[in-house]
C-alpha cells in the first residue's frame, strides 16, 4: 500500500528545511571547500524534497503542486524535525544573532545524516514503489553527506583544544532533539500500518551503533539525555523555523506564480 | 527497431550534458529509452542527483531536439531503477579522462549502512587524469558539483575533480 500523504510530507520537510539551513553558509562557509560542501549538501536535500512534494502533490490531486506545499503551508503545518531547523550555533531567541559555528553544523548533519542512512535502507524495499524509488536514490546521496559529517566531527572532536571544546558543546546542545526520532507520530503509525513506512524504534540500535562508535574515535562524550520530547513533527516547532520560512517563502508569496 | 524509434535515437545522439559538454546524455545513462506508442514517441530520462540542476536543461534540450527534427514526442522522467555512475560506458570514462576528471570507479559492492559507517573505507585511491600518477590525496569529498570529489596529485600538484561512484 502506498504511504500517506502527511508521511510523504514528513520527510520532505525534513529536507527542505535542513537543506534551507545548510544554505545559509553559501559564500560563508569557513574555508573555500567546505562552502562548496555544503552547497551540495543542500542542493540533494533540495533535490530529495523535491522529489517527495511532487509526489505528494500528485497524491493529493487537485490543485497542489511542489510549490505550493514548500512555500504555501504555515509553520505549524510543517512536519519536519525540531533539530533541523535550530540555527548554526548554541542555545539562542529566535530573533538573537550570533556567529555561525560550524561544530554546530556538522553535528546536526552528522546525527541526522545517520538517521537517513538507515531510513532510505529500509524504505528503499518499501511496497510504495514510488516512495522506495526515490529513498534509493536518496541513499546513495544519504551515504556521502554521512561520510562527510562523520569525517569532520572526527577532526573536530580529535583535533584543537578549541575544536574539541565547540564539538562537544555542540553534541551536548543537539543530542536532546534527536529524542524526537524515537517517539513515532501519526503519520509515522499510519505508514507502517500501511506496510509502507519504517518503525523508526526498530532503526534505534544501528543508529547508537553509528553514533557511538564515530563520536568514540572523536573523543567526544555523548551526554545522558532525559526528559523533554520535541515535537517539530506534529507541528509544534521552536520559535526558529518561522523565521527560516519567512526568508525561504517569502519570495514565492510575494509574487504568487511567479517564474523566471 | 522502428524507423522512428531510431531516427529518436539518432537526433539525441548529438545532446551532451550541460556542465560536462564531452559525453552524451546517451553515454551518461540518462536516455534510458525510447519507444513507440500510440499517441506519439515517448522518450525516458532518469535524473542522476535529485537535486543536480542540469536535470531541467537536459529536459529541455530533449524536447528542442526533438521538435526541431519535427518528432512529436513525449518526455517521461523515471527514478527506478536509479541512475548509477556503473551505466557510464568506457568509452564516456575515457571521455572524461581526456577533458581532465578522472572517471568514477565502479561502485562498492552492496554492504549494509552500518557496517558501511563502521568501517568507513578509505578513500578511493584515483589516478591523476593529468599525469597519470596515483599518488593523489582528496582535499573535499564535494568538488564543483555534487557529482564529483576535488583531489590533488602530489606528483604534478594539480588539483582535478573525480567523478564519484554514485
Amino acid at each position: 500500500m502506498n504511504a500517506p500523504v502527511d508521511y510523504l510530507l514528513h520527510l520532505a520537510d525534513n529536507a527542505v528545511v535542513l537543506g534551507q539551513r545548510n544554505a545559509e553558509w553559501c559564500g560563508h562557509g569557513p574555508i573555500l571547500e567546505e562552502d562548496i560542501a555544503m552547497g551540495n549538501v543542500s542542493l540533494d536535500y533540495i533535490g530529495q524534497a523535491r522529489l517527495l512534494y511532487q509526489l505528494a502533490a500528485t497524491r493529493l490531486g487537485g490543485d497542489a503542486t511542489e510549490d505550493k506545499l514548500a512555500y504555501f503551508r504555515d509553520e505549524t503545518q510543517f512536519r519536519n524535525y525540531t533539530l533541523l531547523e535550530l540555527p548554526h550555533n548554541g542555545p539562542l531567541v529566535g530573533y538573537a544573532v550570533s556567529d555561525r559555528d560550524y561544530a554546530t553544523t556538522i553535528v546536526r548533519n552528522f546525527l541526522y545524516g545517520a538517521l537517513m542512512v538507515l531510513v532510505w535502507d529500509a524504505l528503499e524495499k518499501s511496497p510504495d514503489a514510488d516512495l522506495a524509488a526515490i529513498a534509493a536514490k536518496s541513499l546513495k546521496e544519504a551515504r556521502y553527506h554521512l561520510h562527510h559529517a562523520a569525517d569532520w566531527v572526527v577532526r573536530f572532536g580529535d583535533g584543537t583544544e578549541e575544536s574539541h571544546k565547540r564539538a562537544q558543546a555542540a553534541v551536548d546542545h543537539l543530542f536532546p532533539y534527536t529524542e524526537e526520532f524515537w517517539t513515532p507520530s501519526a503519520a509515522e503509525d499510519a505508514a507502517v500500518a500501511a506496510g509502507a513506512g519504517v518503525d523508526v524504534r526498530s532503526l534505534r540500535a544501528a543508529w547508537d551503533a553509528i553514533v557511538n562508535e564515530t563520536l568514540s574515535e572523536a573523543t567526544l562524550v555523548r551526554p545522558q539525555v532525559r526528559g523533554y520530547v520535541p515535537e517539530g513533527k506534529h507541528g509544534r516547532h521552536s520559535e526558529h523555523l518561522g523565521y527560516l520560512l519567512g526568508e525561504m517563502q517569502g519570495l514565492a508569496r510575494a509574487h504568487p506564480g511567479a517564474t523566471w | 527497431m522502428s524507423t522512428v524509434v531510431e531516427q529518436v535515437w539518432a537526433t539525441l545522439e548529438h545532446l551532451t550534458d550541460p556542465e560536462i559538454p564531452v559525453v552524451t546524455l546517451r553515454e551518461l545513462g540518462i536516455l534510458r529509452d525510447v519507444t513507440e506508442t500510440p499517441d506519439g514517441v515517448e522518450v525516458v530520462i532518469t535524473p542522476t542527483y535529485t537535486g543536480c540542476p542540469a536535470m531541467g536543461q537536459i529536459e529541455d534540450d530533449v524536447k528542442a531536439s526533438l521538435s526541431q527534427a519535427g518528432i512529436p514526442a513525449r518526455v517521461v522522467t523515471r527514478l527506478a531503477p536509479a541512475w548509477t555512475t556503473d551505466w557510464m560506458s568506457d568509452e564516456a570514462k575515457e571521455k572524461l579522462r581526456a577533458y581532465g576528471i578522472a572517471p568514477p570507479h565502479t561502485t562498492r559492492p552492496d554492504v549494509s549502512v552500518v557496517k558501511f559507517m563502521r568501517h568507513r573505507p578509505a578513500p578511493d585511491v584515483v589516478a591523476c587524469p593529468h599525469c597519470g600518477s596515483t599518488h593523489t590525496v582528496v582535499s573535499s569529498q564535494f568538488g564543483s558539483t555534487a557529482c564529483k570529489a576535488l583531489y590533488k596529485c602530489l606528483d604534478c600538484q594539480e588539483p582535478f575533480d573525480y567523478f564519484k561512484p554514485y
